[in-house]
């Protein structure tokens, strides 16, 4: 299982958890449990989600790995100027 | 792939002359609107005059009967687009359907013989409107009661009972906050407001667009990103996207603002309707009314502190408006607000407002000025609250490697804390503040980042090479490209060319932003020239007879890796490639990848000013930037874009802003009222480069281009308001507003 | 609309164009003559990026009608340097870094070199007043200042 942080406003989704535990081996597979799971998620999803995995952002890399003991946080997708 | 040991490099590092610099010097080089087709024509867009209204008919007869007219588009030529709405969004921005949404928005446009009868022609098209009520101002959009702007755009995260402007929501953070105040000795609460900026390239948008009969289309145009417009403008048009080829002209000036279409798929759709090549050119009044000005915005900051400086919580609420339109910006902002600090209690809130404004689009850095700015400005104000240093505050609470960020990621390494030290060292620092100046400090941060990038390297058969990449070099990229090529090959930089491919040519690249060029095109040609290298050293093997194992890479040739390996003398990569036909065919390297691992990247900012008492004017009279580069490739070219950001940072707290009428109509849309800094205002700006290696690099190498233009904003308020004594909470700080605030009324 | 017949020295060349009555000298030289390298920033005298010559003064060229070029002497970036041999505030702008974009440069070195025409040896102050009326956006001035002193220090030498 992977720790899953997430940002504020996606806690409402997800029972208010600030932390969910998910079954993933990488970026793919947890955002489509993530949406399976926690239906209220699914805009933003679709919007767009960065992650963070162990303090490297990946923009919207599906299948980045992800271990068990990844450090993995949610971000809204990156823009820039 | 952190890296131990400084390496040593021959050419990164050098400041070598710019492959483009004689074209750009001489007059040679082809912006967008610099080139001509046969058979051209001229196109002009008609802009709503109104704030907010309701279409009821576009009457085009007159205008179709001017001689010379050969194509009138309407919202009506755009198939609407189905489940993208932000795409839909980007395409009612381009022309108006039903609605206009701001002063400015294009709702007809005519292509003719000659750009005069293309602008007479528009004046000819008559619009029938039904005028709305309108709102400008962000706090008065979230008010209950406000016109609503658009209807039906409010997301699942915004709480029931808000005003319909209000569109998104977002909250980020940790900590317990009410545990964090309740630690505090000192507590403020402050309110910002910043006024909606633009990027103020000098280069309006232009471009010429050419679609055949066959459904086929070219487009010359200045962007940041023609694989995007390539997108974009399939998906407006709805065409396939392999039906159109984009190639980007040189650019003059982007900051974030050529990230987006206005003027192409208009061009793309004049030139279908009429059969010929159509050029579209804004003029600067357009510019300013219909392209992408940053957001507006309002915010509330509270920040706690002990005594002896250490933050014990801060929370910040950012409203942004984009305009008429989503933006993620204030996602951005309220990620980046406290990003420099270590805090065990943090919580920012990001709204999106609508109001009847142009649609936002990124300015270097987009929503993280503005936000560090009121936290920068707070933190300063405890720090004379509490009499201390503000140097040292910020020394004491910064963000290292390791540090839990405000938006949740842990930072790897990273050089705020170096940044922060060297302006602590520094003689301007040291120096006493002059007669009737006064000194501010402030803090920057900027995400980065990497994404979609495709190179392609070729070594020729006399040895040079030519690297073939997707990504508009605005400031200087061609330059660091090639010689991150040529340290990696071992050959001189003059040996290498780099050139913009079109979309033909290359994967898909996203845009030139994000400080993302020389991080991801640099690490994608690093990558190319090593598969390029691989293939040499195999052909040298194999003419020696040994095993490719057996073979090495240094300075420029193959060689045998050790004493084992067979006695050869270096095979360089010019013998080589005169080779490559006896030895397998063309030589070349390639990368499509994503890009990741950009490292974050901070900055610091010390400003010496002047305020006037009698006129409120401030003149800056020493400024210097402390900034990470990871490792500097070009070093002129990272100083430039640390001066240039931090130039057009002072331009945001000092005089830009747009002004509406109550109509809702911008009165300043040009260079004389909306006054960006010019040679004059400006004193030299001193830089110094700090090398902490980005670990996601083999170089170490940071993006550095969009840092530069957040310190600015708190670095002048705080350096005004402890010259005048007292505190301004809005920019920009233009000298009446300045003047009221030492005159108290 | 009726053009004019008009006769002018551009880069040392004589040169005829029919003018409209409305047209600028920007548009006559970048569309009439092909000279593309005076830019239009603003269309309203307020960025200097179509900055020449005219009879020996500097003038935004999107204020000036072609008509007005009648028996007129102009200058633009395309005739700064000698063949291939680069003016030495060209050089020098190359040299220092001093153009990102580059969209500003043709009209900053067109104004720049009348300034060292004038004065040799300017202050910075002199230098930044000089191009006041020449945005950039990009470089924030320091690198186009020190790469006129240094132009300036080589000329005089």
């Amino acid at each position: 299982m992977v720790k899953v942080a997430l940002w504020g406003t996606l806690r409402q989704h997800a029972d208010g958890q600030a932390e969910v535990e998910v079954q993933a081996a990488n970026f793919k597979q947890l955002l489509d449990e993530l949406a399976t799971r926690y239906p209220g998620l699914k805009p933003q999803i679709k919007r767009g989600v960065s992650v963070a995995i162990d303090g490297k952002v990946y923009r919207e890399a599906w299948f980045t790995p992800i271990s068990p003991d990844s450090q993995v946080v949610l971000m809204p997708y990156m823009v820039g100027g | 792939m952190a890296l131990d040991q400084p390496r040593k490099f021959k050419y990164v590092g050098t400041r070598p002359a710019r492959p483009d610099g004689i074209d750009k010097v001489t007059g040679r080089a082809q912006y967008g609107n610099d080139i001509t087709a046969p058979g051209m024509l001229w196109a002009k867009v008609l802009r709503s005059p109104h704030a907010h209204a309701r279409i009821l008919s576009i009457d085009t007869s007159a205008a179709e009967a001017l001689p010379g007219v050969r194509a009138i588009v309407t919202g009506a030529d755009f198939p609407p687009i189905e489940g993208d709405a932000g795409m839909r969004d980007v395409q009612l921005n381009c022309m108006a359907t039903t609605h206009v949404w701001y002063e400015g928005h294009a709702v007809a446009a005519v292509a003719a013989t000659s750009q005069a009868i293309a602008n007479k022609a528009a004046r000819l098209i008559k619009v029938e409107y039904e005028i709305l009520p309108h709102v400008t101002d962000v706090d008065a959009a979230m008010a209950p009661g406000a016109p609503v702007v658009r209807e039906g755009q409010t997301m699942e995260n915004v709480p029931a009972g808000m005003s319909a402007n209000v569109t998104y929501h977002s909250e980020f953070g940790h900590g317990d906050l009410a545990a964090g105040f309740a630690r505090a000795d000192k507590i403020i609460e402050r309110n910002f407001r910043t006024a909606a900026t633009h990027q103020g390239y000098i280069e309006p948008q232009a471009c010429l667009a050419s679609m055949t009969a066959d459904g086929r289309g070219e487009l010359w145009t200045c962007t940041q990103g023609h694989f995007y417009f390539r997108t974009a403008c399939a998906a407006i048009l709805g065409i396939e996207a392999s039906a159109l080829r984009v190639t980007a002209s040189e650019i003059g000036g982007g900051f974030g603002g050529k990230t987006q279409v206005w003027a192409e798929p208009v061009a793309l759709a004049l030139s279908k309707k009429a059969g010929k090549p159509v050029k579209l050119t804004m003029t600067r009044d357009e510019v300013f009314r219909g392209t992408g000005p940053t957001v507006t915005t309002s915010i509330t900051c509270k920040i706690g502190m002990t005594k002896d400086g250490r933050i014990t919580a801060g929370e910040a609420t950012l409203r942004y408006s984009g305009g008429a339109f989503h933006t993620g910006t204030c996602d951005m902002g309220a990620m980046a607000a406290f990003a420099s600090y270590d805090l065990d209690a943090v919580r920012t809130y990001g709204w999106n407002v609508l109001t009847n404004r142009p649609k936002e689009i990124s300015y270097r850095a987009p929503g993280a000025p503005q936000a560090i700015y009121a936290v920068e400005s707070t933190i300063d104000e405890l720090c004379q609250l509490l009499n201390l240093d503000p140097l040292d505050v910020r020394i004491k609470n910064a963000a290292k490697a390791g540090t839990k960020s405000s938006y949740g990621v842990v930072f790897e390494e990273m050089g705020l804390l170096a940044a922060l030290k060297a302006a602590k060292a520094h003689p301007h620092w040291n120096s006493p503040v002059p007669e009737g100046a006064s000194r501010g400090v402030a803090c920057g941060f900027w995400f980065n980042f990497g994404g979609n990038t495709c190179v392609s390297l070729n070594i020729g058969t006399d040895g040079t090479v030519a690297v073939s990449e997707g990504n508009p070099d605005i400031g200087g990229s061609r330059a660091s490209i090639s010689l991150m090529a040529a340290e990696e090959l071992g050959v001189p930089y003059e040996k290498v060319r780099t050139v913009i491919a079109d979309t033909g040519t290359l994967g898909y690249n996203d845009n030139t932003d994000g400080s993302r060029v020389t991080f991801a095109v640099g690490l994608a040609t690093i990558r190319a020239a090593q598969e390029a290298k691989k293939d040499m050293m195999r052909r040298a093997a194999a003419i020696w007879g040994i095993d490719a194992e057996a073979v090495e890479w240094v300075d420029g040739a193959a060689v045998p890796a050790g004493p084992n390996a067979g006695k050869f003398p270096p095979m360089t990569l010019a013998e080589i490639a005169a080779q490559s036909f006896q030895t397998g065919g063309p030589i070349a390297g390639h990368c499509d990848f994503q890009a990741d691992g950009a490292g974050v990247s901070f900055g610091v900012h010390i400003a010496d000013v002047a305020v006037d008492q009698e006129t409120g004017k401030t003149k800056v009279l020493r400024y210097t930037v402390f900034q990470d580069a990871g490792k500097a490739v070009h070093p002129d070219y990272v100083e430039g874009q640390m001066q240039g950001g931090a130039v057009q940072g002072i331009g945001m707290a000092l005089n830009e802003e747009y002004i509406y009428s109550d109509k809702g109509v911008i009165l300043n849309p040009g260079f004389l009222d909306y006054r960006i800094p010019v040679a004059s205002d400006m004193p030299m700006i001193e830089t110094v480069i700090l090398e902490i290696p980005n670990p996601g690099h083999p170089y170490g190498v940071r993006g550095v281009g969009e840092t530069p233009i957040v310190p600015p904003l708190a670095t002048l308020t705080n350096a005004i308001s402890r010259g005048i004594g007292k505190r301004l909470y809005e920019l920009p700080m233009s000298p009446p507003r300045v003047l009221k605030a030492i005159k108290g009324h | 609309m009726t053009g004019t017949l008009v006769t002018s020295k551009v880069n040392g060349d004589e040169v005829q164009f029919i003018a409209d009555p409305g047209e600028t000298l920007l548009d006559v030289l970048r569309y009439k003559l092909n000279l593309m390298g005076a830019k239009e920033g603003c269309g309203t005298g307020d960025c200097g990026a179509c900055t020449v010559t005219l009879n020996g003064r500097i003038v935004c060229s999107c204020l000036v009608l072609g008509v007005e070029a009648e028996g007129a002497t102009i200058g633009t970036i395309e005739g700064m340097a000698d063949g291939n041999r680069l003016h030495p505030l060209q050089q020098a702008f190359i040299d220092h870094a001093a153009l990102q974009c580059g969209i500003c440069t043709p009209g900053i070195l067109v104004a720049a070199q009348k300034l060292l025409e004038r004065n040799p040896d300017p202050t910075e102050e002199e230098i930044r007043y000089w191009l006041a009326g020449n945005l950039c956006r990009c470089t924030g001035y320091d690198k186009i200042v020190r790469a006129v002193q240094a132009a300036a220090a080589q000329m005089r030498a």
